[in-house]
């Protein structure tokens, strides 16, 4: 009968009210995770759910932790926030970009439920949004690639073109030139956060192409055994430590550090003190960690890298600080200027220098 | 010894049987992995099959499921004619996409204009006609230049999955995005928006689309003369040659209707449950539908309920994931058993097992 009814109001709102979410969850927080690839890819999901275990560990028996993996972004991420809804879930972080629409709409439904957002810009009552400073890592690997290559020649497997990506091929772009004058970028999009045979492949055509420094901004592991199988290349480890292919080609690492956020959070719902913000936090904050950086790299090259991420770590000096012009030769930062956030999240140009167009 | 037999006719029986068996093979074998996994079997399985349609939450599942099944029902429905001729479209997928961008790009080049009744329906137009021109490429290819439509129907699907990643990113990118791909959603611009028409009933007009393909596709099959030309040709490609069937007006004409409803399917996915051209728009169903149309044994009524067990075994699926924490590759695993177990029991319907003695040499 009561469903009945449900069916014909069709309000989402009385839909979760009605099914009485907050009387289930009162033993327990129930927190969900919504992961766009499966947990052991190696690289971002994997790091999500290690994280978020990390943070079921912190709080023992007080929470009940539930995941979704290799969800599709779309209608089918929607289904599955939803499913968590209804499974009484409190907090819901839904962790890739293209999850944003899909959290946004069930969001709208589930007004007692709190998520959060990865990587996107929508916030509502009851959404945050959360992102690393993942260029402020991509500086330092800028640097080491600058001084490392031989050939002059970096190559970069870019994911998706989103300004998250943009900045990175910017962020490193631009310390590798100011170490190195004649570096050199390739470039190779692959429109996927996570596809190992294309990531292998890219990384491949990049090291045929004379490149002995192979980026990425992509989640697996498939790049670093190209160069590993090609000899004399180095990679950087992508939002987790990768550190089982050090110290060749593994030099060092950008590795997101989400469980300090993911406790802060979930204690915030259990205190009731849970509000929307838009958290963008960088090596400074511990969101982002720069991982150990291997014997193949020369002690001095060593003590300048970490120098560096010492000095972005105390916001003494931000990765984009002028004089920086646009691709296209036009004025961007002023000598001295340092670019604000609002205008770095959604950065959508290449710095001078950078050769290709960014796919539009 | 159990040998092979081929039956002097298809078993009238095993046709029919074939299905539901395969299913209950399915759910066996599935029990046996799900317990492997570590899981409960039974409540496993309950979670697939049970919940979604009569569990606490059915109320939301159930329009989902029917979501789910529109896009797989209109496709193969369209394709169920060709492959009774003998004419492999494999490349529905791609056919959809393109409607999707086609329908899509009408509709936004009217944005903001708020005049649904011109808006919707030319989106839904261009959808069909898109799908159509793309599945027309591989007719037109095999009638002037004996190409295999299997290979080339096939091959367009990747330029389309380039083209909708292109289009994301460039043409169709909406200006409000800050810089990230994907277009405006549809299913917020009101004029083009594919709503349920009943809310939270998931019957949106692809579902609408879906069941008057059916039925229609019903009566073509049974009663019109080109039902008839195309399972004549399917059963007998020389008695049709003879009674004067034009078979490359068949193929042309079988393509270009499975293109078309592919199409069609795509552009109520973007407008409605999608929203939006992107590049990870929800793909597969094109595939889908190609095991939806066997499993459904080329018939529309078949069909129908073939679509709707595998939305379900989507939705399920997934309820099973969330619920007992499946792992999601023990799901595709189950998905492929099903498939697997139709094609093993089809044996059964041009074949017999007979016990066989080992000859005296």
């Amino acid at each position: 009968m009561k469903r009945r009814t449900l069916l014909a109001t069709g309000a989402g709102a009385a839909m979760a009210a009605a099914l009485g979410l907050p009387a289930r969850a009162q033993a327990k927080t129930k927190v969900g995770f919504i992961y766009v690839g499966p947990i052991n890819d190696g690289g971002w999901t994997q790091h999500h759910h290690e994280n978020a275990l990390m943070m079921a560990e912190h709080f023992g028996d007080a929470v009940e932790f539930v995941y979704q993996e290799s969800v599709p972004e779309g209608p089918d991420a929607e289904r599955a926030i939803t499913q968590m809804c209804l499974g009484g879930a409190n907090i819901v972080f839904t962790t890739s970009f293209g999850f944003m629409d899909p959290t946004i709409n069930v969001a709208a439904k589930f007004p007692d439920v709190k998520f959060e957002h990865a990587t996107g810009y929508k916030t509502a009552d009851n959404v945050s949004v959360y992102s690393a400073k993942f260029h402020e890592g991509r500086a330092v690997q800028g640097f080491l690639a600058g001084k490392m290559t031989k050939s002059n020649k970096v190559g970069y497997i870019a994911s998706v073109p989103i300004p998250e990506v943009i900045l990175g091929i910017n962020a490193s772009y631009i310390h590798a030139k100011k170490v190195n004058p004649d570096v050199e970028f390739k470039i190779i999009w692959i429109f996927e956060w996570l596809n190992p045979a294309k990531e292998a492949d890219a990384a491949k055509a990049l090291i045929e192409q004379g490149c002995d420094v192979v980026l990425q901004h992509t989640d697996s592991t498939a790049p670093h055994q190209a160069a590993k199988d090609a000899g004399n290349v180095y990679t950087f480890g992508q939002a987790a430590d990768m550190a089982e292919f050090g110290p060749m080609p593994r030099i060092s690492s950008i590795i997101d550090n989400w469980a300090p956020y993911y406790i802060d959070r979930v204690q915030a719902v259990m205190d009731g003190t849970w509000a929307s913000k838009n958290t963008w936090d960088g090596i400074g904050q511990g969101m982002v960690g720069i991982g150990e950086i291997s014997d193949a790299v020369p002690a001095d090259i060593k003590a300048e890298a970490e120098a560096l991420r010492d000095s972005i770590a105390s916001g003494a000096y931000n990765p984009f600080t002028g004089p920086l012009n646009k691709q296209d030769g036009s004025a961007w930062l002023a000598d001295g200027e340092v670019a604000d956030d609002g205008v770095l999240a959604g950065l959508s140009f290449y710095v001078e220098g950078i050769e290709g167009d960014i796919p539009s | 010894m159990l040998t092979l037999e081929k039956r002097p006719h298809r078993s009238a029986f095993w046709t029919w049987a074939a299905p539901p068996v395969a299913v209950l093979l399915t759910i066996l074998f599935g029990m046996v992995l799900f317990l492997i996994l570590g899981k409960d079997p039974v409540i496993a399985i309950k979670a697939i099959f049970w919940d979604p349609v009569f569990g606490e939450f059915a109320f939301y599942y159930r329009p989902e499921i029917v979501k789910k099944a529109a896009p797989l029902v209109l496709i193969a429905t369209g394709l169920a004619f060709g492959f009774r001729a003998g004419i492999w479209n494999i490349g529905a997928e791609g056919q959809y996409i393109i409607g999707a961008i086609c329908g899509a790009g009408v509709a936004l080049a009217f944005y903001p204009l708020e005049a649904r009744w011109i808006v919707f329906p030319l989106a839904i137009v261009a959808g069909a006609l898109g799908g159509m021109i793309w599945a027309a490429i591989p007719a037109i290819l095999r009638i002037y230049f004996k190409t295999n439509e299997i290979l080339v129907s096939l091959m367009l699907v990747y330029v389309a999955q380039v083209l909708i990643t292109a289009f994301a990113s460039g043409l169709l990118r909406s200006p409000d995005g800050h810089g990230f791909p994907g277009s405006r959603n549809l299913s917020q611009y009101s004029a083009a928006a594919n709503l349920d028409l009943i809310s939270g009933t998931g019957m949106h007009w692809g579902v609408v689309a879906a069941l008057v393909a059916v039925l229609i596709a019903f009566f073509v099959l049974t009663r019109h003369q080109f039902g008839f030309d195309v399972r004549l040709t399917g059963q007998s490609p020389r008695a049709a040659a003879f009674s004067g069937i034009n078979p490359n007006r068949l193929v042309l004409f079988s393509m270009a209707l499975s293109g078309g409803l592919a199409g069609l399917a795509g552009i109520f996915e973007v407008t409605g449950p999608a929203g939006q051209i992107l590049a990870s728009f929800p793909k597969f169903y094109g595939f889908t539908a190609i095991i939806v149309a066997f499993l459904g044994r080329l018939h529309p009524l078949g069909i129908l309920l073939a679509g709707l067990l595998m939305a379900l075994t989507y939705i399920g699926g997934e309820v099973a994931q969330d619920n007992l924490q499946l792992p999601a590759a023990a799901i595709l695993t189950f998905q492929g058993m099903l498939l697997f177990a139709i094609l093993a029991v089809d044996t059964l319907t041009m074949y017999r097992l007979r016990r066989s003695r080992k000859e005296v040499r």
